[in-house]
């Protein structure tokens, strides 16, 4: 299964890297569910939300995909953040819990509702200039293409395209720190 | 968010071309060498006999040490920006350069008569060489710092530590051109110190600069 995974992956990202957006999102559909698996598996107490650390590992697979060599395999190269992200994410959560331990009792006491509300990336999100923000949102959260964001925002497409990837990369940073 | 809504996000953004991995290294490494050329040459340049000492096996051996060194280190960094981390295999390449260095000073140990062995090591110039490799080397290890940044280390001060080490090895190999003391004593101490104390900067610095 690992091997044909790999091949598969490979070739995706291989023609994402080109530029072909549809593969690029199914490399980054595939990705995302063998790391939510990797990820689970070793979440084993409460603390650390795997879809966090799965979303943090999409965006660092995306901001550093320059970083995979394409003579090199995909799966070690995408374990390796994933793992890095995991730790950070742990040593993160390590550091809150010092912090605040009575926020920490109080979350757990709550009913799980709108969970995509409550993601990290949202909280990022929430922090980004007002201009990259309108155009993060409109493309992920409305699902709207560069075009039509670009109308709706009254922006050309370069405009909405450079907003968008520094949106990306300053949400990388923010990650967690919000 | 959820993370459908992210990754369309980041399809969209697929289009946009960063500097590969190799290419950002080949830059690095130019602009090190042309950093470090232009401070040496402001701040000391070589020795007036520089060209003529060629012939001498303790000056050439200087520039070997260093040259071999640098060469490991750049090649364990390049392989520890990636996530993946460096391959075990190379890292005994990092040895060649202490091994070389073990023996010259072994081989000068034997061709220079006991008594004569401190004076050689303490040489005439270890303070300006403590001064300028570091500060020719500063510049060199910022872009290397630099280049660690756009990469993707997963172990930081230890990369930090490379890039440090490859700095320190040009800076020696520019300032050996000017330093007039040639015994591997001198180099074993003098040079290494000045390099480790780069290599300990940039492991200090990298968990902060690097950070991804």
């Amino acid at each position: 299964m690992s091997g044909r995974d790999e091949g598969e992956l490979a070739d995706l990202l291989r023609a994402g890297l080109a530029g072909d957006e549809r593969a690029y999102a199914r490399f980054l559909h595939r990705a995302a569910g063998l790391v939510r698996t990797y990820v689970r598996r070793r979440i084993t107490h409460g603390g650390v939300d795997a879809e966090d650390v799965v979303q943090e590992t999409l965006l660092a697979l995306h901001l550093k995909r320059h970083t995979w060599m394409a003579d090199a395999p995909v799966l070690p190269w995408m374990f390796a953040i994933a793992r890095f992200k995991l730790i950070d994410a742990f040593r993160r959560r390590g550091r809150r819990i010092e912090v605040d331990l009575d926020e920490v009792a109080e979350t757990l006491a709550q009913p799980e509702e709108d969970q995509a509300s409550a993601r990290d990336v949202t909280r990022a999100l929430d922090t980004l200039a007002p201009g990259q923000k309108a155009v993060v949102s409109a493309i992920s959260v409305e699902g709207h293409s560069i075009a039509q964001t670009a109308q709706a925002l009254g922006m050309n497409e370069t405009a909405v395209r450079v907003a968008l990837h520094r949106g990306l990369a300053a949400l990388a940073r923010r990650f967690g720190r919000t | 968010m959820k993370t459908d809504d992210l990754i369309r996000a980041l399809a969209a953004d697929a289009g946009h071309r960063t500097l590969p991995q190799g290419r950002t290294f080949m830059i690095a490494g130019g602009a090190a060498i042309v950093l470090a050329a232009v401070v040496f040459a402001i701040t000391l340049g070589p020795r007036p006999d520089a060209l003529q000492s060629l012939d001498s096996l303790r000056y050439l051996f200087k520039f070997a040490v260093m040259i071999a060194l640098a060469g490991s280190a750049f090649a364990l960094l390049r392989a520890g920006a990636r996530p993946e981390g460096g391959a075990s295999g190379l890292l005994l390449w990092l040895a060649l350069a202490p091994l070389l260095l073990l023996a010259g000073v072994l081989l000068e140990l034997f061709a220079v008569p006991s008594a004569d062995w401190a004076r050689q090591m303490i040489g005439t110039n270890s303070r300006v060489c403590l001064t300028f490799i570091p500060l020719i080397g500063i510049g060199p290890l910022a872009v290397f710092l630099l280049a660690l940044r756009h990469g993707a280390p997963t172990r930081l001060a230890r990369a930090g530590a490379l890039a440090g080490l490859l700095a320190g090895a040009l800076a020696g190999a520019f300032y050996a051109a000017h330093c007039p003391d040639d015994s591997p004593l001198f180099v074993a101490v003098w040079y290494s110190l000045a390099i480790a104390g780069l290599s300990g900067l940039g492991a200090l610095l990298a968990p902060w600069i690097a950070r991804w």
